[in-house]
Parts: structure tokens; sequence; C-alpha cells
């Protein structure tokens, strides 16, 4: 009795690490979880499941695109940290959120540091927009009118982001006092811009390119133009160093084995080669990237340096 | 544009699409149905087959999965006391009354009806009255969200007219807890006792399951000698016919609700759950008898559902011609546009007409059809949950809660805090607290507080920054009608007094 308890246990084990050495011989062999921290139907969402499809040919199982939204995205990533290291769930990353919320809050539940990004593919500048028909049609308008109404209101998306951050650091370049209002998302600010509520937005390419005709980007926040917006200018260009914006990438629950992590930089960097997905994506505003692991981490180090000086100034370091 | 829609019934009536029309219905219904999967998962859920097929079939199966599970969301409100989605918190006051009376098949038809009617009409004005509609939604800002939110906490003394004090306390409780988590504006860190997963807040339809379906399981186990069944119920004949005349005469009260659904739903960032709350209280407020709500009135069930169904038509409004989604399951309908390639506004009228109307036109077939399947299904729903004793009942109903919970965001957090609010929820329930006015405030917290900090923002360009509250018109219509929701039921009281006066 008790003999064969033993064997059926060892029988057990045997089967069990049978998996275990066939799942690293080759990953994947089931399903990928995609995970998503933010609600459906934002750009988050969009942009993996313009990946979806192609990411599926490319793996070779099924990717299912999961969402784990709250707190700005921290609900799905402090979770990310307890979840089984196989590779099997993946997140969707977001910077700089992932540097700036452990910066200004208490217990946000994961670290910086411990976010393993094995990819970053886009990236979407911010720009500063007003309402097609306003009067003011350049960043130079915009300035002045800014020196001659202190508070002038600027709406973005979320706060701490991209958004909040590029118009304090803005405003400190310009030397102008503008009032940073924060919505639940890009496109949530936009009716308030185009209602007449905020004289101005700061808010990503990814809406001058869904709203055309509605919105009238005066500048983008990058080093070169966005291919959605060939008629818009750089802040560089116009003589003003401000680089400002979003990047999105992936990452693998810490302790994940390099040679996982590696196939999945591989499938990501894969898919964004597809011209498919290239051209979905920059038809929506955003700046295809290339950040493999080892450079994703570099980005990470250098971005976190310059986002904890800002915050320092802005006085928004917790203490 | 006749030639448009008479184009769209083309694609439309062929078996094929109206297959899968029925198929969504179905699927929607039973999402609708079970608490937890709202409309909004609903829709998400199914986006990834839609990818295979063109961009039209995609839209009329969300479509039609969309509009059912809105209705669906009645079925669970009525049978089990427990609000299918958000949209139906309404439809637990007084169609559970009238399923413990025995009438709860009569409470599905008048649903069906009422969804049907609210439905098209959201179609209609949909078709019809698109563009100028739309710019209602831009003209709301963070001041008016701000006055929106403050009229409807006064809905309160409508809704708890019986004890004014007890609803407030309620309507508080709700808005405090819907400052857990991670302040909208400014991103502070609330009320988490540095857990983590309570970053992300508490979810409505958490709150909802915890606050309406958990005291009523309670209710059931503690109450389970004396009643078997939750109700005695016969089928009797002609129901459907009487049914059917009894609520096609409240023109009134269908056109009323219905309008007001279409226009909340234009609103961005207020959806069936701030509609059907409205429409009940116009509904008291009109009502020549109002006392009567809350224990079984066939008018309270016409204003939820007939509302909450105008609000899918309405939603889309300002997607189709702005781009900006009018409730949440909207934002998961522009992201199929978007990844299509459809880019929402006037060329999509222009250039992709065939497939805005065909879809607008799908919604209008769609909302037809809910009448033979939610008549059927309602009807099947309706004898097995009243036939299954309750000491079965309870525990699936139990059983259904944690699903329902753990499904709305993957995180078993959230079964934790389901089950924490709904023992709160008894006790507040034996306290005679209404779970009413709790979930209106949970809903309007969030609504009132952004609106009221964007505006205090937008006010920095003001001399003085408070005066953004009172310097624009559409405010004070929102102040007025305020101030007068509230005072509404005491002056009725007081008319009432003085006709007994002269009575006497």
């Amino acid at each position: 009795m008790k003999k064969g308890k033993w064997i059926v246990l060892l029988m057990v084990l045997a089967l069990l690490f049978s998996f275990q050495t066939a799942a690293w011989a080759k990953f994947p062999k089931k399903p990928l979880t995609y995970v998503i921290c933010f609600n459906p139907g934002g750009e988050s969402d969009i942009t993996a499941r313009i990946q979806q499809k192609p990411l599926e040919k490319v793996l070779g199982v099924p990717v299912v695109v999961v969402y784990k939204a709250g707190g700005g995205g921290a609900v799905g990533w402090s979770e990310m940290m307890r979840t089984a290291p196989d590779g099997y769930t993946v997140y969707g990353t977001n910077l700089p959120h992932t540097i700036v919320q452990p910066m200004t809050r208490g217990n946000t539940g994961y670290e910086t540091e411990k976010i393993e990004n094995v990819y970053f593919f886009e990236f979407t500048p911010n720009i500063l927009a007003v309402k097609a028909d306003s009067p003011i049609k350049t960043v130079q308008d915009f300035v002045e009118f800014a020196k001659k109404t202190p508070g002038t209101t600027v709406g973005g998306s979320g706060e701490p982001s991209a958004n909040s951050l590029g118009t304090a650091a803005f405003a400190k370049l310009t030397d102008t006092k503008l009032t940073y209002i924060s919505f639940t998302g890009s496109g949530a600010a936009v009716p308030a811009l185009l209602g007449g509520h905020v004289v101005a937005l700061m808010t990503y390419t990814s809406m001058a390119a869904e709203y055309p005709d509605k919105i009238r980007a005066l500048a983008v926040a990058a080093d070169k133009r966005a291919n959605a917006l060939p008629g818009v200018p750089t802040f560089k260009e116009l003589g003003y160093d401000y680089v400002e914006g979003a990047y999105r990438g992936v990452a693998v629950p810490p302790g994940t084995p390099d040679d996982i992590k590696k196939v999945l930089q591989d499938a990501f960097a894969q898919v964004n080669q597809d011209p498919g997905v290239i051209k979905k994506m920059e038809d929506l505003g955003f700046i295809m990237e290339d950040y493999g692991e080892e450079a994703s981490r570099a980005l990470v180090k250098k971005l976190s340096v310059y986002y904890e000086n800002l915050l320092k100034d802005l006085g928004l370091l917790k203490k | 544009m006749i030639e448009a829609v008479a184009n769209a019934f083309g694609h439309i009536l062929t078996l094929k699409v109206l297959l899968m029309i029925l198929a969504g219905l179905f699927g929607g219904l039973i999402s609708g149905a079970l608490p937890g999967l709202t409309a909004t998962m609903a829709v998400a859920l199914l986006v990834p087959f839609t990818f295979s097929m063109d961009p039209t079939e995609g839209l009329i199966v969300l479509g039609a999965i969309y509009m059912a599970c809105i209705y669906g969301g009645a079925f669970s409100a009525i049978l089990v006391n427990t609000p299918g989605t958000p949209s139906s918190i309404g439809t637990t006051f007084d169609g559970y009354p009238m399923a413990k009376k025995g009438e709860g098949e009569k409470a599905i038809l008048v649903a069906t009806f009422a969804s049907v009617y609210g439905g098209i009409v959201g179609v209609i004005f949909l078709l019809f009255l698109s563009p100028p509609l739309a710019n209602v939604a831009l003209r709301f800002g963070p001041p008016e969200y701000f006055w929106m939110a403050v009229f409807g906490v006064t809905i309160i003394s409508s809704l708890a007219s019986k004890n004014v004090l007890k609803g407030f306390l309620g309507g508080a409780i709700g808005l405090l807890i819907s400052t857990v988590g991670i302040a909208p504006i400014g991103g502070d860190v609330r009320f988490t006792a540095g857990y983590p997963p309570l970053q992300g807040g508490i979810e409505l339809i958490v709150a909802l399951i915890g606050f309406f379906c958990i005291p009523e399981v309670l209710t059931m186990v503690t109450e389970r000698q004396k009643t078997f069944h939750i109700a005695e119920t016969e089928h009797r004949k002609g129901l459907l016919l009487k049914t059917f005349v009894d609520v096609m005469r409240r023109q009134g009260n269908l056109l009323r609700s219905s309008i007001i659904g279409t226009v909340v739903g234009i609103l961005p960032g207020a959806g069936g759950s701030v509609a059907n709350l409205v429409a009940y209280n116009e509904a008291i407020r009109v009502s020549k008898t109002p006392e009567k709500f809350g224990t079984g009135e066939v008018d309270g069930i016409i204003a939820t559902e007939s509302s909450n169904n105008a609000v899918v038509g309405g939603g889309i409004i300002p997607l189709v011609t702005l781009g900006i989604p009018g409730a949440p399951p909207d934002a998961i309908l522009y992201g199929v546009l978007l990844i299509h390639g459809l880019r929402p506004g006037p060329e999509l009228f222009s250039m992709h007409s065939e497939i805005i109307f065909t879809f607008i036109m799908s919604l209008f077939v769609a909302t037809i059809l809910m009448l033979p399947v939610g008549v059927i299904s309602g009807r099947l729903l309706h004898k097995t949950v009243v036939r299954i004793p309750i000491r079965f009942l309870a525990p699936v109903i139990f059983f259904l809660t944690i699903i329902g919970s753990y499904a709305i965001r993957n995180n078993i957090t959230d079964v934790y805090i389901m089950l924490t609010l709904g023992v709160i929820g008894y006790a507040l329930k034996r306290l005679e607290f209404h779970p009413g006015p709790i979930t209106l405030g949970l809903i309007l917290g969030p609504i009132g507080e952004m609106g009221f900090v964007q505006a205090l923002l937008m006010g920095q360009m003001l001399p003085n920054k408070w005066m953004i509250f009172f310097n624009r018109p559409l405010s004070w219509v929102l102040i007025i009608l305020s101030l007068f929701s509230l005072f509404w039921p005491l002056f009725i009281k007081k008319i009432a007094k003085g006709w007994k006066i002269k009575e006497m």
C-alpha cells in the first residue's frame, strides 16, 4: 500500500518533470496570455489587438488578450510580480508609467527594476494641440497666449504621466504658467478640447491622427516628425528642446528564464517587421521602435534619471 | 439616405446575418443576466472573433450583443434582486417585489416590451438626429458633469422617500467607497491601507453584487423554512397580450424614459447606470401614485428598462459622428472601427455609408428580434428559477456571485471585496438601508469628483476660480433641476397635507 503510493508519487513527479523539460525545450506549447493593464478600447488594447494575429502566427500558439485594469496600470503590474515566471503570461508595459508611479506613490506593489521588459515596440510622442478652428496657429502663438493668460488650461491623459510631466516641463522651458487638467485617458480629453473647456491639449500623436479634421497639432515632442503627421514640425525644429512621450512594450514576471525571454523578444521583434502591423500602427500615429531586452533596460535606466530629476524639480518625488 | 437605408436592409435580411444577430442576442442575454458579465466585458470578449469577419458583420454581432446584454440585466434584477449589469439597478426596485408577489413573468414581459421600445427610440435618434445631438456631448464640460452628479445625488430624496436621512447616509457611504484607490485626478493613493491590489479601487459591479446579491442570498437562507420557493406562481393565459396593452398604454413614461436614456447615452462618461436611475426618478415624480414605487410598480420597470436600452443608440451618436464613445461599451466598438481602419466622423457617413447604415439598421433589426427571443428565453428562465427550491437556488446564486465578481477584472481581490461588502450590505439591509442610494453614490462619486477638480482647475483662468460653477448657462439648468428634484418630494407632501385638510 505504502509502496504503491510512492510509485504513484514518483510517476506524477516524473510526468511533471517531463512536462517541465518539454516546455523548456520548446517554448511556447500552450496559449499565451497577453495582459493589458488598462480598459478595453484604449490605445494599449488597440496595439495589442493589432499584434495579436501576427503574434499567433510567429509563436504558433493562440494569444489571448485579457484586461487587468486599475490604478493607472499598477494593479496589473503589481500582479505581474506574483505571476508564475513561465513566459506564458506577458504584460503590456508603459513608460513613463512604470518609472514614475513607484517614484510618486507610497506602495505601488512593484518596483521599476523588477519589471523585466523584453521588448519596447512603439513610441508615442506628446503633441501640443488646439482645436482646428482656434486662432492659435503655431507654438509661438500658444506661448504668447499663455504669457498673456496665466493659468492657461492644458488637458491631457492621467497624472503623473508623459502628458502631465510634459506640460510641466514645457511650461518651465517657455517660462509660462500652465494649468494641467488630467482626464481619464487620451480619448476622454478630446471632447473637453472640442467643447472649448480647455485651451489646448498636451496629448499624444495618436489623437491628431484619429481626429485630423478636428484637432490641430502644433508640434511633436520627438526627435523626428511622425509619419502620420508629416506636416507637423517637431519642437526641436522650432527651437524648443522638448522631447516627451510614452513607450509601449511587453514584460514578463521576474525570474523568467533567459531563453524564454529571448523567444518572446524575437517574436515581438518579428511582429514589428510585419508590414500590416507597421501600416496600422503608423496610421494611428505611433512611431515604431525596436528596443530588445538589453536596449529596453538601458532605456528605462536613462529615463529613470530624467524623470527623477524632473519630479524633484516639480516637488513631486515621494519623500 | 433612404437609398442607403434600403441597401442596408438588403444586407441584413439574409439568412447568414439574421443568424448572426440571433446568436449575438442569445450571447448578450446570457452575459447580461449573469451579474459580473457586463455589456462592456461581453463586447470585449467577442472582439477577437470579429477579426475574421468583415467589419460590417463584426459590428452587427457586437451591436446585437450590446443591445441584448443591457436587456438581459433585467432578468437577474427581477428574479434574484441583483442587477445583471449596472444599467438595471433600478429594475430591482420594482421587478423583484413583483417576482415575490408571483408576478415575475409579467415583470419580465414588461421589461421586454420596454427594452424593445427604448432600443428603437435610441436607434431612431441615432439615424435621424446624430449630428445636432452630438454637439450636446461637447457642451458638457467638467462643471456640467459636477452639477450632473449633484443632480444625480438628489434622486436619493425620491428613491428613499420613506427615510430621506437614511437614504442620504447610504449615498454618503457609496461616495466614500468610490474614493478608494487612485484618485482620478492627481493620482494620489487613497484608503488602500498600503495594500497594492486596492489601488484599482472598488469596481461598481463588484459592489453591486455585494450589496444586492449577497444580502438576498442570506435572506433566502435564513427564511428558508418559511418559503420553499421564491414565489408561488401559475401561468396565466393571455398574460402576454394583456401586458403588452398595459405597457403600451403608458406612452408618456415610455417616451420620456427613452429620451432620457438617449440623452444620457450621448454624454461621454455617463451610461446606462445613470440613465436608468434618472428615468426611475422622473417616473416617480410624474406618477400620481408615487408611494406605489418600490412595491412592484409596472411604471418603475418601464422607466428603467426603456431608458437603458435607449442608451445604446444614444451612446453611438457621438461615437460615429465625433469619434467619442458615449458609454463604456462604445469605447470597444470604437476600437473595432479603428482596427479595421474606419475613422469615425463625417467621412464615415460619406465614404463608408454602407457600413455605418448597415450597422445602424442592424441594431434596429436586433432590437425587434429581441422581442421573440426575450419572451421565449425570459419565460423559460423565469419558470426554471421559480421552480428550483431555494435550498438549491441559493448556493447556485452564491456560486455565480463569486464567478461574476472574479470575472470582471480577473482579480481574486474583487471576490474578497464583494464578500466583505455583502456582509456589510446584509447588516445595512437589516438596519433598513436600501442598496439603491449606496450604489448611486458609488456611480456618481467619480463623475462628481472629476468634474469638481477639473472645473476648479479650469477656473484658474478666471479672476475667481469658484465662478466656473456658476457662469455657464447649462450649469444653471442642472442647478435648477437639482433644486427641483431635491425639494419635489417635500413639496408633494405639503400638497398632500393641504388636500387632506380640505377634505376634512
